[in-house]
Order: structure tokens, then sequence, then C-alpha cells
């Protein structure tokens, strides 16, 4: 046992499942045990934008006495779960990470929160982002930026930063992600956490708050791979609200992270992906973790994905294009913030649009939607909009190609480890280009999961080595990602996590 | 491909409903320049003959039997407005004066 025995924060929830089964602590004392942890260490680290302590109370207590009353209960039950304030909660505040939203209540819930509440997991609360989840550092959120649980001064990633640093944080088990280019594994690489994209499609995103709808999906941040499967099967699957949601089983995710032998695997480093430009630190455990694979009898051989290279530019066009369209449903008509202009003694509705849009959105968002609404605009479709779906074509053909070869691809997660608070924030592109590595696997649709592989040397913070896979062989890449996590987990002789340091002082912020 | 010019970024923050001041003009016109310029390389690989790619799932349209089903009350689609009265969004003023 760890140097946590004893607090239940520190199982994973895998272990949490089985501990209220066996009736070591109810879902009231653990859930309990996280609200008082959140209450001292979340003014550190920033993740969570509202905390339902009542509600996630209420629930416990009922899967409590259902188990008291041997009613059948599903597995999960009673096992706590943030959710990132991108999906709609019936009765909790929902904003987005936007001050457009600022108190919103939605009347619904998402079908991923309807399926946890289903499932008898207490929502313990939503977890921040950067803005309608444009960002990848967590700074373009309204209500200020999280803080990496590994170093307070440095970002824990975007956009899912709020969803990563509590897990991270042990402030709960895991959360929900939403990844349109890496939202989920980028965070997940940074803060030394498991991140899962399914395949586009896998889970609903029926009542999810929409950037960009050809590339968004909805998935699982943990703290191991078993942990991941066992979320990804809670939420996976058909839904008939939403109409891209694939019909067909979920993948058998939680089966393949049982796998700890890779004899016959076959695997791709993508040479695209693996050269200049990733930090010595992050390319020294990639090189590990590659080493890893061999000796878990993977076949490892160098595959190439020419239009990798100009993926981050087709998706800074397709993405503008379609949250520029998605975010015209802010009009300061239905609901979110109304402003009036200023001076102005009883203004139309198209000025009340353009003053509460301008004092609503923040600057990436504003930026954004600008370009989109130019990548869209007569005269500049075709050489826009136009070229950047034909270079989409280009990248899926990529990776058809490459898994006509090999049955997943690796690559580091992100090209840096995590970055600090402020580094990035006058340059835009510099900012983009840390989903250098992710965003490939937005356009094609493709499941990708981000697993931590140790430390940089340079500055003792975690890398994250992602592995893809094809679309809908979503098993594929935990059956990867749970070898590699074993065998390093036994050379480290624990958890990477265990080596972040403790968040127990108030002062630590000083 | 013609650079963004300031003018440029006025006319489509207008055509976007978002009524920018001078001062987040003049910011956002350097930095959607500098975008607009890495942006561009998509330009240079893709020839005519690639198909375009909107969506990365075989998309088919989707239907339900027409029949009544439960929705939002009036009152819970409401409860967001910034606004309402008599059981509907109000909403400002919709023509010109004049």
């Amino acid at each position: 046992m760890s140097a946590h025995a004893g607090d239940p924060c520190f199982l994973t929830a895998a272990q949490m499942a089985t501990a209220l089964v066996a009736g070591e602590f109810t879902s009231e004392e653990l859930v309990q045990a996280h609200l008082d942890r959140i209450e001292v260490i979340d003014p550190l680290v920033h993740g969570y934008l509202h905390v339902d302590a009542e509600g996630a109370l209420a629930a416990a207590r009922a899967v409590d006495a259902d188990r008291a009353a041997d009613e059948p209960l599903p597995p999960m039950a009673g096992v706590p779960v943030a959710v990132k304030d991108v999906a709609c909660t019936a009765g909790i505040p929902t904003t987005a990470g936007s001050a457009m939203l600022e108190g919103w209540v939605p009347p619904y819930d998402a079908t991923v929160v309807a399926r946890l509440r289903e499932a008898r997991m207490p929502i313990l609360g939503k977890t921040n982002m950067d803005e309608f989840a444009m960002g990848s550092s967590t700074e373009h959120s309204a209500y200020g930026p999280t803080h990496n649980p590994w170093d307070l001064t440095r970002t824990p990633g975007g956009s899912g930063g709020g969803s990563a640093a509590v897990v991270a944080a042990y402030l709960a088990p895991w959360a929900i992600g939403s990844d349109t280019g890496g939202s989920i594994r980028q965070p997940a690489a940074l803060t030394g956490t498991v991140g899962a994209k399914p395949t586009y499609g896998g889970v609903s995103r029926y009542g999810i708050i929409a950037l960009a709808s050809s590339l968004d999906q909805i998935g699982p941040c943990t703290r191991t791979v078993t942990d991941a499967a066992l979320l990804h099967a809670v939420i996976g699957g058909h839904d008939p609200m939403d109409s891209t949601s694939i019909e067909g089983p979920v993948p058998p995710v939680v089966g393949a992270a049982s796998t700890r032998d890779l004899t016959g695997t076959r695997v791709g480093v993508v040479r695209q992906l693996s050269g200049d430009g990733f930090q010595p630190g992050v390319r020294a455990r990639f090189d590990e973790a590659v080493q890893c694979l061999r000796d878990l009898g993977a076949d490892v051989r160098e595959v190439s994905c020419p239009h990798f290279e100009v993926a981050m530019a087709a998706y800074y066009l397709i993405l503008p294009s379609e949250a520029s369209s998605n975010l015209a449903r802010y009009d300061a008509m239905r609901y979110g913030s109304r402003q009036g202009p200023e001076g102005i003694a009883a203004p139309s509705a198209e000025q009340v649009m353009g003053a509460s849009r301008d004092a609503g959105f923040g600057d990436e968002v504003k930026r954004r939607i600008i370009l989109g609404t130019y990548a869209l605009s007569s005269g500049y479709y075709d050489a826009y909009y136009g070229q950047a779906q034909k270079v989409r074509t280009l990248i899926a053909q990529d990776f058809a190609g490459a898994f006509e070869e090999v049955d997943v691809l690796v690559s580091p997660t992100a090209p840096t480890t995590a970055f600090g608070l402020g580094e990035n924030e006058e340059d835009p592109v510099a900012m983009y280009l840390n989903d250098i590595a992710t965003i490939p696997a937005n356009l094609a649709g493709v499941p990708g999961l981000s697993v931590p592989v140790g430390q940089a040397d340079e500055d003792g913070l975690p890398v994250g080595l992602q592995v893809l896979a094809p679309a809908t062989q979503d098993d594929r890449m935990y059956a990867v990602s749970a070898a590699v996590e074993a065998a390093l987990t036994q050379a480290w002789g624990g958890p990477l996590l265990d080596r972040a340091p403790a968040l127990n002082q108030r002062e630590e912020l000083t | 491909m013609s650079a963004l010019s300031r003018d440029d970024v006025a006319h489509v923050a207008m055509l976007a409903r978002i009524d920018l001041s001078d001062a987040e003009l003049d910011r956002f016109a350097v930095q959607l320049e500098q975008i607009v310029g890495w942006v561009d390389q998509v330009g240079e690989v893709a020839t005519a003959e690639v198909t375009p790619m909107s969506h990365p799932l075989p998309l088919v349209n989707v239907t339900r039997p027409d029949e009544v089903r439960a929705s939002l009350s009036a009152d819970s689609a409401l409860a967001g407005a910034p606004e309402a009265q008599e059981q509907r969004f109000s909403v400002p003023r919709i023509l010109d004066e004049e």
C-alpha cells in the first residue's frame, strides 16, 4: 500500500467500487471524503467551477440505502464522478467556462450525464475549461485558470484542464472530458493521468455544448487505463438523440484493459510526430516507451503520415468555421447573457446581440468566430474551408494507409511538458501548436488515448504516450496502453502520480 | 492569398454580430493576420482531384416515428431567458424606428 493508505480518495475508481460492495466504507463516506479534500485542495488547483455537495451526498445516500436493502445496483454505483462544464446537468449550473452562460442552469441532462445518473454515480461538480473548449491551457476560462497539481505555477493543459487536474489531485476518482483537437489527451499528458477520446460517434453528444460538430467527442479522464475503460463502458453506446451516434456495441474496452502481453501486435511510430519540435525529455520518455513496447513483444516499425504536417492548418480552418456557426446561438434572446449597448436609448435586437456577444465572449472565442466567419465567407470559402476539407481527406487516407501496415500508431501526446501560466497567452499560434500530435485523430474520427510514460529529465514533469487505433477499434488502444502502464508501473514501483508533490498545505500557493 | 486587413476584421466581426471596440480591432487584426498567414498552407497540398471531407462518418438522416412525446415545459424552456413575457421570449425591438 502507498503512503495514502486509509484515505479512500487515493484508491482507483475500480478499487472504490470493490470496497463499496465489500462494505469497507459507504458511498456517503466516500463522497464526503472527496468534498473535504476539495475544500482544502481546490482553492490551490481551481479545478472545479461548481461543487454540488448536496446533490452528490443525496445520490450517495440513496445508493447506500439500496445497498443496505440488497437492491440490485449497477457495478459502479456509489463511485463519484466530476463532469466537464461542457455537459448540460439539470439543476446544476453549466457555463462552458464562458461569461456568456454565467449562472445558466440547464433544463435537461446531457445523455452522458443521464448515463452517469443511471449508473448511480454521484456527481461531485463541474470542472473548469477553456471558454467553449477553445484552448490548450484552461487559461481562456472566464472564471480564472486551473493550476497543474504537479506545479501550481503551470497550466494543466486544456481545454479540459479542470477534469485532468481534479483527477490528478485526487479531487475526483475520474471525470468526463470532451476532445475536439486534444482536450482530453493533452491535459492527461500534462498532468500524469489517462485520457481517452473514443471513436467519433462512440459516445453521445446530446446535451453537450457544441464546439465543432464534426470533431467533438466525449470521453473519460482517469488515473488508470482500467478506470478509463470502465467509464467509457458506462457512457458509450448508441443514443437515438444524437444523429451522429454509432449504432453498434461499445468496443470490448474493459476486457482489453487487462492486456499485459503485446506479442504479435504491430505498432507504428509516426515519423512526422516524433522528430524536431518535441522537448528532449518528451522524446527521451517516448523512446523508452517504444522500447517498452518492443520488450512486451510488439512488432514496432516506423510509418509515414506525410499530411499530418498540414493537419494543424486544416484544423484551424475547420474548427473556427464550425464554431462560428455553432456559437451563433448565443444571441442574447433565449438564454445566456443580454447586455444593452452603451449610450443607445432603445437599442434594436441586432445592437443588443452585438453588444452581448462582445461582452459575453472572451478573446480566443472572438478570434475563432471571426476567423471562421472569414473562412466561410463568399470569395474565401474555396481557398480556406474547401481546401481544409481536402486536406482532411488526405489525413484520413494517411491513417487508412498506416492501419493497413500496423494495428495501432504511437506518438508523444504533446510536444512539451506543462508550460507556465501566461507563457503562451499573447501568441495564439504558439498555443495552437500544443495540439500538433492530437489533432489528426479528430480530423479522421479515429480514437486516441494518452497514458503516462514518465517524467522529463529537465523539469520532472509528466510525459504522455498517445496510442491511436482505427475507427471503432477502441479496444486496441486500451490493450496497448494497459500493457505499457502495467510494465512501467512495475518498473517505477508504483503509479507515476505517487511522485507528484503532496498538495496538503495552503502555504503552497505562495 | 490576400492578407486580412483591419477593415476586413471589422467587416467580418459585424457579420458575426460581435461589436468590437477599437482596441480589440487593433489587437485582433494583428493576431488574425498572423493566423491567416499560417493556415494559408492548406492551399499548397490539396489538388483539384482530392474529394473534400466534411465529416468522419458516412452520415444518413435519422428520423423517428411522428408521434407526440414529452418535451420541455414552457416554464423550463423560458427559465434561462434574459426576459420573458406571457410564456414567450421577450426580445428588443426588431424594426428600425423610422
